[in-house]
């Protein structure tokens, strides 16, 4: 019972952080706050597992964590392509 | 409701990843700038997560499947910081400068 309680706290977390996504001012709010759902789905996925005993999900969620830092990287090299007179990264 | 002593840790550990997870993305609305909310979103990464694999390796006892579990973390551990060093180099170089004012 407690893992539902945790999952629906994720839930509301998760949709505060799109509000971040949906009004921020600059690109770079967009992609922080894109990165931290990630990582809270992350979470989620796996007390997903442990709440339906089942916990083979762990491994899904081992993919996602770095599928999630591939895809923020390979955005912020996207940007640095478009606008080039930048030399980061 | 009697409550075993490691599943009574485990839920204590579940609530206070809930609550950095939920105060992290709550800075991640109300700070100010993006540099601030870098710190906001460096709390989700490293004490949410840490928090809420740690109840669910004292809930399920130690086997092979806690050794995933602990890769979680530390992947994040890796990748987290790199992140939070692009975003913010990237936001410096191109032209944000930091709002915070400092108080004499």
């Amino acid at each position: 019972m407690i893992f539902f309680l945790t999952l629906s706290i994720l839930g509301i977390s998760v949709f505060m952080c799109l509000v971040r996504a949906i009004k921020g001012p600059t690109p770079f709010d967009r992609i922080l706050s894109i990165s931290s759902i990630g990582t809270i789905i992350a979470i989620g996925i796996s007390v997903h597992g442990f709440a339906f005993n089942r916990p083979d999900f762990v491994d899904i969620s081992l993919m996602y964590v770095l599928l999630n830092f591939l895809g923020t990287i390979a955005i912020l090299r996207y940007y640095k392509i478009k606008n080039k007179k930048t030399n980061v990264i | 409701m009697s409550y075993n002593f490691i599943e009574l840790f485990s839920i204590i550990s579940l609530i206070l990843g809930c609550f950095f997870i939920l105060s992290g993305s709550l800075g991640l609305i109300k700070l100010p700038d993006v540099f601030s909310r870098i710190h906001a979103a460096g709390l989700i990464d490293t004490l949410g997560s840490g928090f809420i694999v740690l109840a669910l390796i004292i809930y399920s006892g130690f086997s092979l499947l806690s050794l995933k579990l602990v890769l979680i973390p530390i992947f994040l551990l890796f990748t987290s910081p790199v992140t939070s060093h692009a975003i913010s180099l990237f936001a410096y170089e191109s032209g944000h400068k930091p709002k915070a004012k400092i108080k004499k």
